[in-house]
């Protein structure tokens, strides 16, 4: 994962971050959150929150129309060619990934089950090698049967032909024996492809790894591993002309305008445990006017793609009115925002002055400015609480985590300083993540480190200015604001891109502490060679321990995200394994 | 040596054709340029409440500081016990009025807003005359000497405005203030930006000033005032900048106060956009920057900024326009 840092996070949170600053109207709390009517299946009104502890509206009912609306255009409906985290979720309608997460409230919809494989991945070679069965009468949307051969097909032209297809993320390509010398299925037209994807017989792909992974059951769940017929694949193009593996398949599609699916027909139920096709049809609405798609969404006429909340005036008329309020999931996303601390640049290379500014911090100042509870809950570790690895701890506790100045103070003159002065960086087109930095600079002050905020855009924030480690240090750059999400569900998928020493890059560096520490490093190997889940999650949980104690970076706000939630659905529940969203595999229509 | 003739000379030469001007009205002898306009800028009513406005705002603008010393203000205190976490807003109407926040306090952070504008009015003037004054000393400089030597000397600085003129502006000043972030020239914060604002407001607007004084010399240089001084032996500087210059006063004058409102407005538009002044400072810009979140709950926070600037503009305008009338009475 060097030096490429994943984008579906970042692009997604784009959208969030400006919908965050139109967000924070939330007015007055209402008691919806103690109301205890909320019934299960079929009915028409469910508590707060009622989609992130369970299924709402749980139903097999079958027909109507299932309407979506986005606000903007995804990167692509091509399964491999996206990064967006709702692109991965839906995509699962038409494309079916070798593994998936299954629909789960909360970080129940984290747990990784076979959706085109018959079972998991099963490792040998001490995790280097995987080798995945596919289950058997697998049929594309035309009759013709899915081989192993579609997949590693799929997997080629996604991660190698990055002229071709650039959108997704090229996990395959930095993990796989060989894959910096493969150019690609558009390029290298041998019948043979990558070596190190082996397709033994129809059912059977083996992918050989440079390295022991334990987690590339996460990696298979990408839609990178859906089946594409090489028949039928014309490059970007093909994103017209779909071949479906899934429940739905495409019946139009206009670019920038609108998709319809309708049931495919030739997906058999007996092969696949987790789709119900239930409505008619599927319409998706692209480039339809945010307020637009609020109005929808409460009027039970659509569900948003995009799923990164509603907007600021949706938002306090929902909060504001208990029985709307009843119809709202206010949840996770998988997210931290946090604050770097640059631990190669005086004075705060010198530990004592990063615990300074961690004690500094009122957190409960900087949670106001961000919008409240409703935006996040105050945050002690590195990683999120939907997290596997997540471990409650507080090492630089304070008194209602409103910072704590006399031992603050301290550990500056442990540190030898009486006031610092420093810059602060944050991205000029997120007003949350400036209003977060205008309140820690607020706290900083009153210890006397004089932070000045320096603003840059998000588009090139980590290719010219604060993902630049020679940047940062020449121009003084102690401490920048950052949020983070992982690419798959686990501490690895989270902790690798913003610890891992060997990931700083010159350009595009993720690891805005430059944090590095060799027993972080070496735990992080460790884990990603450790089979057992709990050992592995036991190691996450390690790491983020020794990040804190270094004090390599103040946690903020555990990211969070109000949906509203349409009564006429059927079968919503808000899943940890896609930013929060709706899981969108079964979503059906309700008797009105 | 020749300076008492000379001087007397020009103003010899103004006089009478304002004394004609005046000649209707009656009688009237012996007064200098300045005091007519005086008289005229007096019977002006609306000129009159435009200065006195702009006198109490510079004199605000000069005082924040010391005031906010004085009463123990910090535009910049937070007073988030003010404010509803969950709202993000302050708890009552209208920003929270109160006796202690006689115009409330701001979204999310609980800042006094009197003491932000009273910050913030500094802040504005101190872009508005700083890019002011520059561009009008490039501009008169200029003006001038293309006026009165004419020709090729001419020609390249009456192209050099047209370059200047064609430059898109706005898109340059937010280049420019947006690479110019992480500090230059030894500036870093609040100093680097103000100079950054003076500078790239004031740098390219010279040429509008340097147009209106360079037809004024091209009238001026050919009166018989000039021709006696050049008869007298006076080179070209003395004549620049002894004979023409004090004949330019009054369209300087004219122009820089209504160039000020212009730069106000620049100033308030760049800090809107961002690439102004930077929070957590406080300017009127920014902080109807901040505002845009809330006017559909809550209007004080774009209406106060937005009349600080109405009021200041407006002031600044209703002065220039009287100046005018008054210094150069032909231009109605």
């Amino acid at each position: 994962m060097e030096g490429i840092p994943p984008i579906m996070r970042r692009s997604a949170l784009a959208a969030i971050a400006a919908i965050g600053s139109a967000t924070l109207l939330v007015s007055g709390c209402s008691k919806a959150d103690d109301n205890k009517d909320g019934n299960d299946g079929g009915g028409s009104s469910a508590a707060a929150n009622a989609a992130t502890k369970g299924v709402v509206n749980a139903s097999d009912k079958k027909g109507g129309t299932v309407t979506y609306e986005l606000s903007d255009v995804p990167d692509s409906f091509d399964p491999g060619n996206t990064y967006y985290a709702y692109m991965y979720n839906f995509s699962r309608l038409y494309a079916r990934p070798l593994m998936t997460f299954e629909p789960g409230p909360g970080s129940k919809g984290n747990t990784l089950v076979p959706d085109l494989a018959a079972s998991k991945g099963v490792p040998s070679d001490g995790g280097k090698t995987w080798t995945y069965k596919l289950r058997s009468g697998l049929k594309y949307q035309d009759g013709t049967a899915i081989t192993s051969k579609d997949v590693k097909y799929a997997v080629e032209r996604s991660n190698f032909a990055r002229d071709v297809l650039s959108l997704g993320p090229n996990y395959f390509q930095q993990f796989l024996v060989g894959g910096d010398k493969y150019k690609g299925p558009y390029k290298d037209k041998s019948a043979k492809g990558l070596s190190s994807i082996e397709t033994p017989d129809d059912t059977t792909i083996v992918f050989h790894l440079k390295q022991a992974f334990q987690e590339f059951d996460y990696l298979v769940s990408a839609p990178q591993t859906a089946p594409v017929p090489q028949a039928k694949d014309n490059g970007v193009d093909y994103v017209k002309n779909i071949v479906s593996s899934g429940s739905y398949q495409f019946q139009s599609y206009q670019d920038g305008k609108q998709a319809v699916l309708v049931r495919n027909k030739n997906w058999d139920p007996k092969t696949d445990p987790l789709r119900k096709q239930l409505p008619d049809k599927i319409v998706v609405n692209l480039k339809v006017n945010a307020e637009t798609i609020d109005k929808d969404v409460q009027a039970g006429d659509a569900i948003d793609l995009g799923g990164t909340g509603v907007q600021a005036a949706t938002q306090a008329q929902v909060l504001t009115d208990a029985s709307k309020k009843a119809n709202t999931d206010n949840t996770y996303g998988g997210r931290l925002v946090y604050m770097a601390i640059n631990t190669k640049l005086k004075p705060f290379d010198n530990v004592a002055c990063r615990k300074a500014v961690e004690y500094a911090i009122d957190k409960v100042s900087v949670q106001t400015a961000e919008g409240g509870p409703i935006r996040g809950d105050v945050a002690t570790t590195v990683l999120p609480p939907d997290i596997p690895g997540y471990s409650k701890s507080d090492v630089y506790a304070t008194t209602g985590n409103k910072g704590d100045v006399a031992k603050a103070k301290a550990q500056l003159k442990a540190c030898g300083k009486t006031s610092i002065n420093t810059n602060i960086t944050a991205r000029s087109d997120r007003p949350q993540e400036i209003d977060a930095a205008t309140a820690i600079i607020n706290s900083l002050k009153a210890v006397g480190i004089n932070a000045t905020l320096k603003q840059y855009p998000s588009g090139k924030y980590f290719t010219d200015y604060a993902g630049v480690p020679k940047f940062d240090n020449k121009q003084n750059v102690g401490l920048m604001m950052m949020q983070w999400g992982a690419d798959w569900p686990s501490g690895y998928g989270f902790l690798q891109q913003i610890l891992n020493g060997q990931a700083i890059s010159q350009s595009g560096n993720t690891n805005l502490s430059q944090y590095d520490n060799k027993t972080v490093n070496t735990l992080l190997a460790k884990a990603i060679g450790t089979q057992d889940d709990a050992e592995r999650n036991s190691i996450y949980t390690q790491i983020d321990k020794q990040t804190m104690d270094d004090a390599a970076l103040v946690p903020l706000t555990y990211f969070k995200v109000l949906l509203a939630r349409p009564t006429t659905f059927t079968n919503l529940v808000s899943t940890a394994a896609f930013s929060g969203q709706y899981d969108y595999l079964n979503i059906g229509v309700a008797s009105k | 040596m020749t300076a008492p003739i000379e001087t007397t000379g020009a103003a010899a030469e103004a006089q009478p054709e304002a004394v004609l001007q005046g000649a209707g009205k009656g009688q009237i002898e012996g007064r200098s340029l300045g005091q007519i306009a005086w008289s005229r800028f007096k019977k002006d009513r609306v000129a009159v409440a435009g200065a006195v406005i702009v006198v109490l705002l510079i004199l605000v603008a000069v005082l924040a500081r010391p005031i906010q010393a004085l009463f123990g203000l910090d535009p910049n205190a937070f007073h988030q016990d003010l404010i509803d976490a969950n709202t993000s807003l302050p708890n009552g109407g209208w920003g929270g009025m109160s006796l202690s926040h006689p115009l409330g306090v701001d979204p999310k952070f609980g800042r006094d807003i009197a003491t932000r504008i009273l910050e913030g009015s500094w802040v504005s003037l101190v872009v508005a005359f700083g890019s002011t004054i520059l561009s009008n000393v490039i501009g008169a400089i200029m003006g001038v000497v293309a006026g009165y030597y004419g020709g090729r000397v001419d020609s390249v600085i009456s192209r050099l405005m047209d370059t200047f003129l064609a430059f898109p502006l706005l898109l340059f000043a937010i280049a420019i203030s947006a690479t110019l972030q992480g500090g230059a020239f030894g500036l870093n914060g609040l100093p680097l930006h103000l100079s950054v604002l003076i500078f790239v407001i004031g740098f390219f607007n010279w040429p509008y000033l340097g147009r209106i004084v360079r037809g004024q010399t091209l009238a001026l240089r050919e009166r018989e005032f000039v021709d006696a001084s050049r008869g007298l032996g006076a080179k070209g500087p003395y004549i620049l900048f002894r004979e023409l210059m004090p004949n330019l006063v009054g369209p300087i004058i004219v122009y820089s106060t209504l160039l000020i409102p212009t730069n106000i407005l620049f100033e308030a538009s760049l800090s809107f956009l961002g690439v102004g002044i930077q929070p957590p400072q406080a300017s009127w810009g920014g902080m109807l920057r901040e505002a845009v979140t809330y006017y559909q709950v809550d209007p004080e926070y774009m209406i106060v900024p937005g009349l600080a600037i109405f009021v200041t503009v407006l002031a600044f305008n209703l002065l220039g326009d009287g100046l005018r009338d008054a210094l150069d009475p032909r231009s109605r």
